[in-house]
């Protein structure tokens, strides 16, 4: 199921920092189709059923009942969502499959992670590089939950450094198979799993290279104990050790050599999968958070009354709100670019990868954000339920433990802002964004006067939007004068890549929430948007904190002198607000809706 | 067999429920609906009918155009066919002179209400659609098989249960008991795709005066703090001279 495209210029990957976005071109949670919210409320219903009320058992280390929530997953047809019919799946578009990761993703980190690494890294490969009959063997059980897959990537010496593997993968004498041994690390699923992908080295390639690997314990595969982890307890992670594991040559992914990109491909997807998968814990988190508020009486009355409470209750909305509509705005990128791409005659596998590929700037960046939110998130759900929140008998701890993890896989979160920031300074360098030009024209602009007339912002959020637009100024000032410093050597500067990746997080973030509430006021009514305006306002100025904060930071390390003032000057000008929110009065707004709706009613 | 299961269209039961229009109409505003309980139970021995029995089930719905969700939500389960009397559902008898209409013109063997619908807590749809079309009626059913023409239903009665022999054409008010919570099912992915292509039909309705009107609502009075008491001797004092029930 595609929804509907209506823009043929769809912006390229990272091109959001240099071309205007107009509101009615995005997609937002307020676009899903009848059948989307269908499958969303069975999903949910699923949900509170089969998982919610056994939250506790997930704390206890019962990896039994993750595989058999998984093996019903399967039965509900959520595995096979994004599937091509084919090979017994449904064929979803790209926003299905991240409302269904989303949805079914929010009562406990276990199974989050074990959709996910099913789903996205333990299949997905396959669909996207498996030949026919690869893709006939083994998709077909993946997507009904008959088997479950997995994906070994990360060994003991190889974490981030991931084409740094030691397994080795040896030509057997007659040609027939491959020998694989090696050790692979932190493996989610790997206790029930029936495939692995896994990664291994064929003689001093460069590049490691794909196995499809069928788990049978008579073939020299063995599996360590269960790790103990911090959280989602229920998630299965194993070492596996592979002996002279027989793989059949044709069980090869890809090319000889291609594995490393194959790697990474499957973790775009997976990132923003991820920053879906940390969307409905956050409602979650909020729902019972503001529950427990209203109950939680002290000082004669609910906790709920207070300022204090109220600050916390309207940020986490906030940082929820922005999140669904950061997502699915990239998210009905790439499932438009996939449409393109095939109506330009692309198989179905190519316009997938491409089309994912194009947005890894994006992906990075969600998975960032929103793994961040979702611990803020649990963080001041603890708070909120004081003693309570510290005890595992609320459902507070373990969503604080579960988040923990989305910031150290598929890509750790350094990892990922390097990404962002490197991968679209390369989209520039090749041409794909021009940043250059727009780029100059800011320097020029630092040279210039300032225009000292007063702008006509009584339009809804044209104050924000005008905002924006100076907000990715700082970026192009600051990342522009950094290439211009560093040139090539810019991968060494990494405290002023951080720097520059929380800028271009925050205008992303920011700007996906002014779209997405604009859109509505524009359809729905001003009046019904209220606590939506409130939300994107107040993200909006802290966002526009955070940028001073790193701008400032950055400039300071890489700049001196003349140089230095110039730059420090143009910040100033480029985070000016003409009229300041009042930041109480956004909140109080906000965390009344969230109060007497007793829910995340966003 | 063909079966009918008609389905109301109710407010979930954690809405949080308002009037406007000096209290003569229910606000809808942020209600979210589902299938009435009731109707669902019924829904899901129909869908064990289909499967075990080769049955075909029909439902429907008397409603405006906001209530197909719901109905889509019924195929997405398995229903064959969906139909909507285009028409608001005003009150009890107008209701089921839809039903009846939809029901004869149908031909069906078999008419599966609830017992009840949450919203209005009516009651008397069943009864009267079975008189309407001159079938058998049976009330506050929690068992049902049919074998041919035959029918073995089960009743509820007060602190037990009746065993009663019957024929089709048969009407049912149906609850739990005619399958368990458990049972119940939620649309798997593939249902709500196949959804998309069944039959959903909108006819327009018979003539049917509403037999009655809501005057107005009243919601039951809000619910006073909890007070806690320290001592029996307050508590005593407390029920005899504040609560007087003692
Ligand atoms: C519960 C769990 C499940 C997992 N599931 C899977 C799975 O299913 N399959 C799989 O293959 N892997 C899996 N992983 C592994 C995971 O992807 C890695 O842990 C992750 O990529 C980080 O690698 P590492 O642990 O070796 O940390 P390291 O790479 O050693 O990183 C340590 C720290 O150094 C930083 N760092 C590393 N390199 C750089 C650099 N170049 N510049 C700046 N900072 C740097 C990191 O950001 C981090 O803060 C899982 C891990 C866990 C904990």
């Amino acid at each position: 199921m595609e929804t509907e495209t209506k823009n043929n210029e769809l912006l390229r990957g990272g091109q959001f920092l240099v071309k205007e976005t107009k509101a009615e071109d995005v997609f937002t949670p307020e676009d899903f189709s009848e059948e989307q919210k269908m499958m969303r409320d069975s999903v949910k219903e699923f949900v509170d059923r089969e998982i919610w009320p056994k939250k506790e058992e997930f704390e206890h280390k019962n990896y039994a009942l993750t595989e058999e929530v998984m093996r019903k997953a399967g039965e509900m047809g959520l595995l096979g969502v994004a599937v091509p019919e084919e090979y017994g799946g449904l064929g979803m578009g790209f926003v299905t499959t991240m409302l269904v990761c989303d949805y079914i993703s929010g009562a406990t980190g276990s199974v989050a992670t074990a959709f996910g690494a099913h789903t996205g890294i333990g299949t997905l490969p396959i669909t996207l590089y498996g030949t026919e009959e690869q893709k006939k063997k083994y998709v077909p059980k993946l997507a009904t939950g008959e088997w479950f897959g997995a994906y070994a990537l990360t060994e003991p010496s190889a974490g981030s450094d991931a084409n740094s593997g030691k397994t080795k993968a040896v030509l057997s004498e007659d040609g027939k198979y491959y020998k694989i041994s090696g050790q692979k690390m932190w493996i989610s699923n790997s206790g029930f799993c029936h495939t692995m992908i896994v990664f291994a080295r064929i003689e001093d390639d460069k590049y490691i290279t794909g196995f499809i690997v069928e788990n049978d314990p008579e073939n020299g595969i063995s599996m360590g104990e269960e790790e103990k982890k911090l959280g989602i307890h229920s998630s299965s992670t194993r070492q596996v050790f592979f002996s002279d594991t027989k793989v059949p040559v044709e069980n090869m992914l890809g090319e000889r050599g291609e594995g490393f990109k194959i790697a990474m491909n499957a973790l775009n997807v997976g990132r923003i999968k991820l920053a879906a998968a940390s969307l409905d814990a956050q409602r979650r988190v909020i729902a019972n958070a503001v529950q427990y508020a209203n109950e939680r009486i002290q000082f004669n009355v609910p906790i709920s009354s207070f300022g204090a409470i109220k600050l916390k209750l309207a940020e986490m909305a906030t940082s929820a709100y922005v999140g669904e509509s950061a997502s699915y705005r990239a998210g009905k990128n790439i499932e438009d670019r996939i449409a393109l791409r095939v109506k330009a005659g692309n198989s179905h596998q190519e316009a997938e990868l491409k089309g994912v590929e194009e947005y890894a700037i994006e992906c990075s960046i969600l998975k960032v954000a929103v793994s961040e939110d979702i611990q803020n998130c649990s963080d001041e759900g603890i708070q909120i339920y004081g003693g309570m929140g510290y005890s595992a008998d609320t459902p507070m701890e373990s969503a604080w433990r579960d988040a923990r993890i989305a910031r150290i896989y598929e890509g750790t979160n350094e990892i990922n802002r390097m990404l962002a920031v490197g991968m679209l300074v390369k989209k520039a360098m090749k041409g794909h964004v021009d940043l250059l030009n727009p780029a100059q024209a800011v320097a020029a602009e630092l040279m210039g006067i300032p225009s000292f007339e007063t702008p006509d912002f009584s339009e809804l959020l044209s104050e924000e939007k005008a905002m924006i637009a100076k907000l990715k100024k700082v970026f192009l000032m600051v990342a522009g004068s950094a290439v211009q410093k560093y040139g090539t050597e810019l991968e060494e500067h990494q405290q002023t890549l951080m720097a520059a990746a929380d800028i271009l997080i925050e205008i992303y973030m920011a700007e996906s929430a002014i779209l997405r509430t604009e859109k509505n006021a524009e359809r729905f009514g001003e009046d019904s948007q209220k606590e939506q305006i409130a939300m994107s306002q107040l993200y909006l100025y802290h966002a526009v904190d955070i940028i001073t904060v790193k701008a400032k930071e950055a400039i300071l390390s890489f700049a001196e002198g003349d140089e230095q003032r110039a730059m420090l000057m143009g910040l100033k000008r480029f985070t000016k607000y003409q009229n300041m929110p009042n930041i109480g009065e956004l909140r109080r707004t906000i965390a009344h809706k969230v109060i007497s709706e007793n829910n995340y009613p966003f | 067999m063909k079966i009918l299961v008609c389905i109301s269209h109710v407010p979930d039961t954690t809405s949080k429920i308002n009037f406007t229009d000096s209290d003569t109409k229910f606000d809808t505003n942020g209600v979210q609906f589902v299938i009435n309980p009731n109707d669902e139970f019924g829904l899901t021995r129909a869908m064990w009918f289909k499967e075990k029995q080769g049955a075909t089930v029909h439902v429907v719905n008397v409603g405006g155009a906001e209530t197909e969700p719901t109905l889509r939500k019924a195929l997405a389960i398995g229903a064959d066919e969906a139909i909507r009397i285009n028409t608001p559902a005003t009150d009890g008898f107008s209701v089921a002179k839809q039903l009846a209409n939809v029901a004869k013109e149908g031909g069906y063997d078999l008419v599966i209400g609830g017992r009840e619908s949450i919203d209005y807590n009516g009651g008397m749809v069943p009864g009267m659609v079975a008189k309407l079309i001159g079938a058998n009626f049976v009330n506050t059913c929690i068992g049902l098989e049919v074998e041919g023409d035959k029918a073995t239903a089960i009743r509820e009665i007060d602190g037990g249960k009746e065993t009663l022999k019957t024929s089709l054409p048969l009407v049912i008010g149906g609850q739990k008991g005619l399958v368990e919570e458990s049972d119940l099912r939620i649309p798997n992915m593939r249902g709500i795709m196949q959804a998309r292509t069944k039959p959903l039909n909108v006819k327009e309705p018979v003539d049917a005066n509403a037999e009655t009107n809501t005057v107005s609502f009243q919601k039951p009075a809000p619910k006073g703090a909890v007070k806690l008491v320290d001592s029996v001797d307050e508590l005593v004092n407390l029920l005899h001279n504040e609560a007087k029930v003692i």
